[in-house]
């Protein structure tokens, strides 16, 4: 335990001084409050608060940037230490592989949740400030909050994998550039496509559930979005996501870090450095 | 006690090509074994092998009594790595800090290591401002956490100064009083031959040699040379006295022979010693006897 929280410790400053984490936390604020600012104009009619459309317009953007943010902390967390020569000696100290992937990893999800959390928070700051009556919303932003960092550890985790299996920070990274790619923005245009030319048919009742499922950053929306009193503000893949019961993207939000976590130990134990 | 380091026939294949053959030795505790040979030997291979770090075909290795790699031999094996490296962000204490906390050690103690190798005075500067020698003794401080029962160590005065070199092997010295088997490798053979108790060449994948110096002096019976520097003028003298001698350059006259035939020999020089400016013997050095095991097997 005491070792996973030394590797912990270790890559957390290390990241510090990589600017990683004023990079990160940088870029969630400056998102947050440009969303916050422009949800902030139409509500006043549409009958919710001000926060619950926030937390609507902040979920669409923690798809891309928690995954992004995710994949960049970690392509080089395996691949760095090979390229470096550092991965000979640190394998012959008394700690596992595993040990050393969860120690990596509690660093960057530090980091990733300070990010979010600060991101979110000035968001909910600005929303709370120009609609005091917002309060309600608070449930789905906390929600959100922690959805995310859950979305994070599994993209955090699917790094390390690419990270082990490329062996070379620059094949590593374009691994994780392709993995965003597919898994957030081709991902979806295909089950779009799928819906369009099915034109609500069996396939899109049967085959869509489970396609959202299996894709962690679409479990993370519909969680989300079928959780928040807000979905028809979100429309689009949010009303096909009612069909989900939320348990299941709950289920799969849990699943995906422990599977992603356990393909990385996996790839690693492959590394004869 | 288990010896800190058996191995017998070993037999390591990278694909087609024979890294290891059959290669067998041990350790006791507090001896420092010097492991020679040529690059692509074998040397750094058989040490990650015993650091558990690549797996081998055939033959057994035991470390400490464990298997090589197990959670048993790591906690008592250190290893310096050629060419150690580091991560450039970090400073040198925080990296030995590092290292203790994964040997379940104290991390105050770092200040204390990093002392006994020189460095306290840029413990706190990132490694990535460090000189090659100064990150050679940061990897040599994490070796000396936790008193290892074996030390491995590849190369280990590569990158270091004459000085380094002498307080490195000072300190190898302490260790080994203290019962620590130390397994280096290097080729820089005057210091070896020095500052070791056994020497292992290998060759070609092959244990050609193994024991103290003394013992493969003997084995090898390289000649010994006498170099004979004539007095001014008597160049022709001494050549006529002894025939046996190959004309140098400056006039020196080079006599090879044999270990046993080498005080008659000298006798028979000192004889002559009116005519002789200078005498130097010149026993097979290290060099010699290297050279004479690693290419009698690559014939």
């Amino acid at each position: 335990m005491s070792r996973i929280f030394a590797t912990a410790a270790t890559e957390f400053r290390i990241a510090f001084r990589n600017r990683w984490v004023t990079i990160a936390t940088g870029m969630m604020v400056l998102f947050a409050l440009v969303l916050a600012a422009a949800g902030a104009a139409p509500t006043g009619d549409v009958g919710i608060d001000r926060l619950s459309v926030t937390v609507a317009s902040l979920t669409s953007l923690a798809v891309y940037l928690v995954p992004l943010l995710a994949l960049l902390m970690s392509f080089d967390a395996v691949a760095g230490e090979v390229e470096r020569g550092t991965l000979p000696l640190l394998l012959t100290y008394p700690v596992s592989r595993f040990e050393i992937l969860l120690g990596k990893l509690i660093a960057h999800l530090a980091i990733l949740s300070l990010a979010v959390s600060l991101g979110y928070g000035a968001a909910a700051l600005v929303s709370l400030w120009s609609d005091p009556g917002t309060a309600s919303g608070i449930a789905s932003l906390f929600r959100l909050t922690w959805s995310s960092v859950l979305l994070g550890a599994t993209f955090l985790g699917t790094g390390y994998c690419l990270s082990s299996l490329a062996r070379r920070p620059s094949g590593a990274a374009g691994f994780a550039i392709a993995l965003w790619l597919v898994a957030v923005v081709l991902y979806d245009l295909a089950l779009l496509a799928l819906i369009v030319s099915d034109g609500g048919g069996e396939l899109t009742t049967k085959a869509l559930p489970v396609a959202l499922l299996a894709n962690p950053a679409d479990a993370f929306r519909v969680f989300n979005l079928s959780a928040a009193a807000a979905v028809a503000a979100a429309g689009g893949i949010g009303s096909a996501a009612n069909a989900i019961p939320l348990w299941q993207s709950a289920a799969s939000l849990a699943l995906w870090p422990v599977l992603a976590i356990l393909a990385a130990t996996a790839a690693f134990r492959r590394i004869t450095p | 006690m288990t010896p800190p380091l058996t191995i017998s026939r070993l037999t390591k294949r990278f694909q087609t090509v024979e890294a290891l053959k059959d290669v067998s030795l041990s350790l006791q505790p507090g001896m420092r074994a010097a492991l020679l040979g040529h690059n692509g030997a074998g040397k750094s291979t058989m040490m990650k092998i015993i650091l558990g770090l690549i797996p081998h075909e055939a033959g057994d290795v035991s470390v400490c009594g464990f298997r090589p790699g197990s959670a048993e031999a790591r906690a008592q094996v250190a290893y310096l790595p050629e060419n150690v490296a580091f991560h450039p962000s970090l400073t040198g204490e925080e990296q030995i800090r590092h290292y203790l906390a994964l040997r379940g050690e104290s991390p105050r103690r770092a200040g204390e290591l990093l002392e006994r190798v020189g460095l306290g005075h840029a413990a706190g500067r990132r490694i990535g401002t460090y000189s090659k020698g100064m990150r050679q003794r940061v990897g040599l401080a994490q070796t000396l956490i936790g008193r290892p029962r074996l030390l491995v160590l590849d190369e280990p005065t590569s990158g270091l100064d004459p000085v380094s070199r002498r307080d490195f092997y000072d300190l190898l010295d302490t260790l080994a009083a203290d019962g620590t088997a130390i397994l280096l490798s290097s080729h820089v053979l005057t210091e070896v031959e020095a500052r070791t108790d056994s020497i292992l060449i290998l060759s070609e994948g092959r244990l050609v040699a193994e024991g103290t110096l003394a013992t493969l002096r003997a084995r090898a019976a390289l000649p010994v040379t006498l170099v004979v520097r004539p007095a001014a003028g008597a160049g022709t003298l001494l050549s006529d006295a002894l025939p046996e001698g190959v004309k140098g350059e400056g006039g020196v006259l080079r006599i090879t022979c044999t270990q046993e035939d080498k005080l008659q020999r000298i006798a028979r020089v000192a004889a002559l010693s009116a005519h002789i400016a200078d005498l130097d013997v010149n026993p097979p050095s290290l060099e010699d006897i290297y050279s004479h095991f690693s290419r009698r097997d690559g014939q």
